[in-house]
Order: C-alpha cells, then structure tokens, then sequence
C-alpha cells in the first residue's frame, strides 16, 4: 500500500466519524451554550489524548504477526458493519443515514432539556452531548489511524491524515454552521466499508500464516473483487425488495406489506 | 458501580461487533481454520478469509431483510 493510498483511505474514513461528530456539537452549541459544549468536546479530546499514549506505545510491543491478525479481524467485523448497513440503505432496507434529520432531533432533544449548571460548566446537557459525540466518534477516529497506520508502518502518515480529515470537516462546520447533509455520507460510507473489510481480510489472513500471491499487489484484487460482490448484493437486494413491494395481481395476496425488517432504524 | 460495568461492555460490544454478532463470529472461525490449515496442514490458504468474509456479509444482510417468521416470534434477527 503506497503512502497516497494509505493517506486518502485514512483521510476519507476519518471525514465520515467527524461529520457525526460534528452534527452534535453543532447541535449542542447553536441550542444550548457554545461554552459548554466547547468544554465537553475540549475533555473528549484530552481523554482521547490520554488513550493514544496508552494505546499507541503498547502496540508496538506487540509481535507483528499477532498484531496483524488482532487487527485485521477487527477491522474486518468494522467493515462488516459499515458495509452491511451501506448495503441495506443503498437498497431501500434501511433509511439513508440522514444528518438533516439526526441534526432536527438532536436540536429537538436539546432544547427539550433542561438548563442545568455544575462547577465551571454553565450548560450540562451540552457539555455532555459534547462530549459524547466527540469522545464516541474521535474513538473510532483513534482506532482507524493506529490500525492502518501501524500496520503500514508510517503512523505519522496515518496520524496526519486523520488530523487533516477533522481539521477539513471543522474548518466546513466553521464556515457553514450547519449539518453537513450534502456530503453523499451513504457512498462515502460504502466506500470506507470496502477499504476496511478489504484490508481486514488481507492482513488477518496474513496475521493467520497466509501468503498472499503477489504480496501486498493482492490487494489490487481483494478490493475490487469486495466492491463488486457489495455492489452486486446491493442490486440483488434493491430487486428482490422492488418485486416484493410490486402492487399484486387480481385475486392474489401479494407481498405488497412485506415489512422491511430495517426500514425505520 | 456494576451498572457502570454493564455499560461499558455494552459501548465496546456496540462499538466492535455492532448489530450482528454472527459476522463477527464467522469471521473469527474463518480466521482460526486459516491458521489451522497453514500451520497444520501445510496449506497456504490465502482464499478462504476473502470467500468467507464475502459469505458472512451476504448471509448478515440476507438475515436483515429476511421477512418475520411467525414460528421465530420475532420481527427482526436483532
């Protein structure tokens, strides 16, 4: 994996966690108490601080080997996760991941509490919707640079393009002060689930013993193959789903009010 | 304080294995069989973690959209 590989792939994964995150402090701070909700996102980010020194030194301690298949079988049960939920949305089993909308409750909700103060913080709610947003979303932010960086060997790389990603995605927040709902999140997510799964299967099986034909070239294959597969069960569930919510024919029952198992999630 | 505890493994089981436990699951099976057949068997079996990662997701979103069946009693697999 070259170096522009290993940057755009971080980068593009770590915009997806700091769009969310920023939803909600902008929902916080534009409803509650800007001081506040900076407060919750300042604590998040010096915990996160706190986790990367834990975390960081101890993974080089660990054997590559072991490392490689630890971390490879995480990201690909996280790549599962991403591309199975951009599989069911992008077929019509699930609503699009709406930051519109997740934004109009986070407001509704915020404002429907209750102003409450304790210590140096003015505004509770907001300081801990903050930082929960922040902390929840940095985590994932956190793990995705180690894992890719350390793998690769340049987690100053990694590191950088994790911070360009956040410092880019506040910057827009700053400049527009509004949800990022025009970023195509559901593609982007697609994406980012192919890339996860992808290296999480080529470095988990390296990590199991396997030598892959071609070395790291493999993945040239791994990739492709898995956005093809995805793509291909994302067509076959949006026809399955379009002849099942086809109006019935005279006299017969039809599947017409099958449920979509996901739809409202 | 056991509260506390329950909360936090639910955040990193949320956070790690999400919605459907069994990809997870599969994928560490698939995982352990590779190492077996490597150091075991002497087989480089470079194909089985992509076939299997391939049949966990098809399996995971085939169960997603599966209709409710009455004699499960549940309308999701979740």
């Amino acid at each position: 994996m070259n170096a522009v590989a290993l940057f755009l792939t971080v980068f593009v994964a770590c915009v997806v966690e700091a769009v969310e995150a920023l939803t909600i402090v902008l929902a916080a701070g534009l409803t509650r108490d800007w001081r506040s909700t900076f407060q919750g996102m300042t604590v998040a980010l010096l915990v996160l601080a706190v986790v990367v020194a834990a975390v960081g030194p101890a993974l080089i301690l660990i054997p590559l080997g072991g490392l490689r298949l630890v971390i490879g079988a995480l990201l690909a049960v996280f790549g599962l996760q991403w591309l199975r939920k951009a599989i069911l949305r992008a077929s019509g089993y699930k609503d699009l991941h709406d930051e519109a909308g997740i934004y109009e409750r986070q407001v509704a909700a915020a404002r429907a509490a209750e102003t409450g103060g304790r210590g140096r913080v003015r505004d509770w709610y907001a300081f801990t919707l903050s930082f929960k947003g922040v902390l929840l979303e940095g985590l994932e932010v956190v793990f995705i640079a180690i894992t890719f960086g350390d793998n690769q060997g340049n987690l100053g790389l990694a590191a950088l393009a994790a911070a360009a990603a956040v410092v880019t995605v506040a910057g827009i927040g700053i400049a527009v002060r509004a949800p990022l709902a025009r970023v195509p999140e559901n593609a982007m997510k697609f994406a980012v689930g192919i890339m996860l799964t992808s290296f999480g299967t080529f470095w988990g099986a390296e990590g199991a013993g396997v030598a892959w034909p071609g070395g790291d070239a493999a993945l040239l294959v791994i990739v492709p193959v898995m956005a093809a597969v995805s793509l291909g069960y994302a067509a076959l569930l949006r026809r399955s789903r379009a002849a099942a919510l086809a109006p019935a024919g005279p006299g017969g029952t039809g599947p017409g009010a099958r449920p979509t198992p996901e739809g409202a999630r | 304080m056991r509260r506390r505890l329950r909360s936090i493994g639910a955040f990193w089981y949320d956070f790690v294995i999400g919605d459907d436990w069994r990809g997870a699951a599969v994928i560490a099976v698939v995982l352990g069989a590779t190492a077996a057949l490597v150091h075991l068997a002497g087989v480089n079996a470079w194909w089985l973690m992509p076939a299997g990662v391939l049949a966990a997701l098809g399996w995971s979103v085939r169960r997603a959209t599966r209709p409710a069946s009455p004699a499960r009693g549940r309308s999701t697999p979740h």
